[in-house]
């Protein structure tokens, strides 16, 4: 009993400890990690930290946050998703060019949320039915969508297009000046995913497969089902993170989102989500999106365009690398 | 037995070339299969094209050169169980470092120096991924996707616009033929590189155990394989080839362009899977993945001349990636079931 009492006692000293409640908990050393970005921010630039800073920071980390999301979840059964980029800067232009149309442009994004939905549609047959690697599977979807939407564009050159004002609205308004609108779409979503994937039976079952894909066949999971669902979810969700996006920049076209694809992998690596499928989750990944848009503004402000991206690629690398070493089974 | 059926038993020249032939037909029909889909295509060509010539050959294979040479770098990595990401951007940085020196230190024999340096620098590049791969255990496609950043930096630090220069003799490397149109020099080129790396490395131990970490990293280990070591070195051969696919880049344009193609990234990987590697490790071969390269770019340039619209070239080439590949997992699926 004493001696139990006298581990528990000095426990805490111990990195062992530590590193238990960091691998159970990523969450606590990811909001450390931004609170003291935040503080680099302050210190190097004083008086950068404001609330038009934070409404700023916030109104982009969420559309990366959305766009993270679709690779949360793909990569927690091991796959990945490629066609984000294309799928989301499809359905913001789209959206664009019925603005002056019939219909207008809520039928536009009807139009756009469909194509996107059929999109992840075909990349889950392929991935969940036909066993294609989902690197390559998304990415072929990637470039037919990318084609389609070039083609669209070309077509409708004469049209003219425009981002209504509503998305603008939603994408770039702040409510009393502090609130950004798009949170209106983001926190449902978040609500929706982290809820999604804790407490029903559908998220284990993401889980469940991409912890032990044939223990999961074996105990009665459709795999097939579960994933041709799954990368349905996660178009559909790309295509509302590119409505943001287009109410956001005020532009669409047929390449807007995708300089977001890999961030949006990186979000959700350094949010804790293991690309090989079976850990992590949503929040961590809602976090990572919010530090790499504080680090991306702020490099952008202090280098230049070249050590921008060495900076970043050497911070992605090394939060990855601090991860797998607290989080690695001893 | 020994006595009488010495010759009965031993079977007659023939069969046994018939077998050996059934034997590589088997372990080659994804590449076969491929081969025969390229010649169709072709033939579609000059239908389509009739100017389409010995000569148009040369042209197709200048522009394939550097994409082809991705794709073999990225073979060798993916055989041994990884992925880079960052191919596009080595090519990048590769093309402005040497297109850059060529400018400053103008001369064709300096330009032997500066080529040597680029290769070096390539597998400096290849040996950064590989130890952080190996030393971090993260996982190889968050890595290369981070150094994809890196190396994309510090192209833009040599070469902030695209511009510099290239030797003559390195240009004239990848135009034109070698006598004969049926010999474009680019087509030579390439052969001579990946066969210099690649049948030395196939016969070697190093080379069988690329296939034995990709296939299996555990039964690897168990076996004695240097998991680690083989990993590394995988990704500094990917690093050497892609140095040659970023020369081969400022040969042809006779520039370096500091921004990245991401679809080098992306096609290569494509070809790959196209070209019987499987992403999962342990199968296939560099010479699937070269002519994927040329399919896809043939497909393209038909498109072209056809006058239809660039853009239905790309939703063509992500329908027949996915078309193939769908068609390759079904036949998969049946031979596993039966």
């Amino acid at each position: 009993m004493t001696a139990t009492t006298g581990a528990f006692g000095d426990g805490w000293l111990r990195a062992a400890t530590w590193r238990n409640l960091f691998r159970d908990n990523p969450l606590i050393p990811l909001t450390i990690l931004l609170v003291l970005l935040v503080i680099v921010v302050e210190l190097a630039r004083p008086g950068t930290v404001n609330t038009g800073w934070a409404a700023f920071t916030i109104r982009q980390a969420a559309v990366l946050a959305i766009l993270a999301g679709c690779q949360t979840l793909t990569m927690l059964t091991g796959g990945i998703d490629l066609s984000v980029g294309y799928v989301a800067s499809m359905a913001g232009f789209v959206t664009a060019t019925f603005v002056h149309q019939p219909g207008g442009w809520v039928l536009g994004m009807t139009v756009a949320l469909g194509v996107a939905a059929l999109a992840g549609l075909i990349n889950g047959i392929g991935v969940g039915v036909f066993r294609v690697h989902p690197l390559i599977m998304t990415l072929g979807m990637g470039l037919v969508v990318y084609g389609f939407s070039n083609v669209w564009q070309l077509q409708n050159v004469q049209t003219g297009s425009g981002v209504p004002e509503e998305l603008r609205w939603l994408g770039t308004g702040l409510t009393a000046d502090i609130i950004p609108n798009n949170l209106l779409v983001f926190i449902p979503i978040a609500v929706i995913l982290i809820l999604l994937l804790r407490r029903t039976g559908y998220g284990r079952m993401l889980y469940a497969i991409g912890d032990n894909p044939v223990a999961a066949r074996l105990s009665g999971v459709r795999s097939w089902q579960v994933i041709v669902v799954l990368y349905t979810i996660s178009a559909v969700l790309a295509a509302i993170a590119g409505l943001l996006q287009s109410g956001l920049s005020n532009t669409a076209s047929v390449t807007l989102v995708t300089p977001y694809l890999l961030p949006s992998v990186a979000a959700a690596v350094i949010g804790g989500t293991s690309i090989l499928g079976g850990r992590g989750g949503y929040s961590g990944t809602i976090v990572g999106a919010l530090i790499l848009t504080v680090l991306a503004g702020f490099l952008s402000i202090i280098l230049p365009e070249p050590w921008r991206q060495i900076v970043f690629g050497s911070i992605v690398v090394l939060v990855a690398a601090a991860y797998t070493r607290v989080t690695a089974e001893s | 037995m020994t006595s009488a059926a010495g010759t009965v038993d031993r079977p007659s020249l023939t069969d046994r070339s018939v077998g050996a032939m059934r034997t590589v037909a088997r372990n080659n029909a994804w590449t076969l299969g491929l081969l025969g889909f390229l010649v169709v295509l072709l033939v579609f060509t000059k239908v389509v094209n009739s100017n389409y010539g010995l000569s148009s050959l040369q042209g197709t294979a200048t522009s394939v050169l550097p994409l082809a040479l991705a794709a073999v770098a990225q073979a060798v990595i993916v055989i041994a169980g990884g992925i880079d990401l960052s191919i596009s951007s080595q090519m990048a940085l590769i093309s402005c470092v040497a297109a850059t020196m060529m400018k400053t230190y103008p001369g064709e024999d300096v330009a032997v120096a500066i080529v040597l340096l680029a290769l070096l620098l390539g597998l400096v590049l290849g040996a950064v991924n590989g130890a952080l791969i190996v030393l971090t255990r993260v996982p190889d496609i968050v890595v290369t996707l981070s150094t994809y950043f890196i190396w994309a930096g510090f192209a833009l630090l040599v070469r902030p616009a695209p511009g510099g220069s290239a030797a003559e003799w390195l240009k004239d490397l990848v135009v034109g033929s070698l006598g004969t149109d049926l010999l474009p020099k680019a087509a030579i080129v390439l052969i001579v590189i990946v066969a210099a790396i690649w049948i030395p490395l196939s016969r070697s131990r190093l080379g069988l155990s690329l296939y034995a970490i990709g296939s299996n990293r555990l039964a690897a280990f168990r076996s004695g394989v240097p998991v680690d070591r083989t990993k590394f070195l995988s990704y500094v051969i990917g690093g050497l080839i892609a140095a040659f696919a970023g020369l081969s880049l400022t040969a042809s344009t006779g520039i370096g362009t500091p921004v990245p193609e991401p679809t080098y990234t992306l096609i290569s990987i494509a070809a790959v899977v196209l070209g019987g590697v499987s992403l999962a490790g342990g199968i296939g071969g560099v010479f699937g993945p070269i002519v994927a390269v040329v399919v896809l770019q043939l497909i393209r340039d038909d498109m072209t001349f056809m006058r239809v619209n660039p853009n239905f070239g790309l939703v063509a080439q992500g329908f027949i990636l996915i078309g193939v590949l769908v068609f390759g997992s079904l036949i998969e699926m049946r031979r596993s079931r039966s």
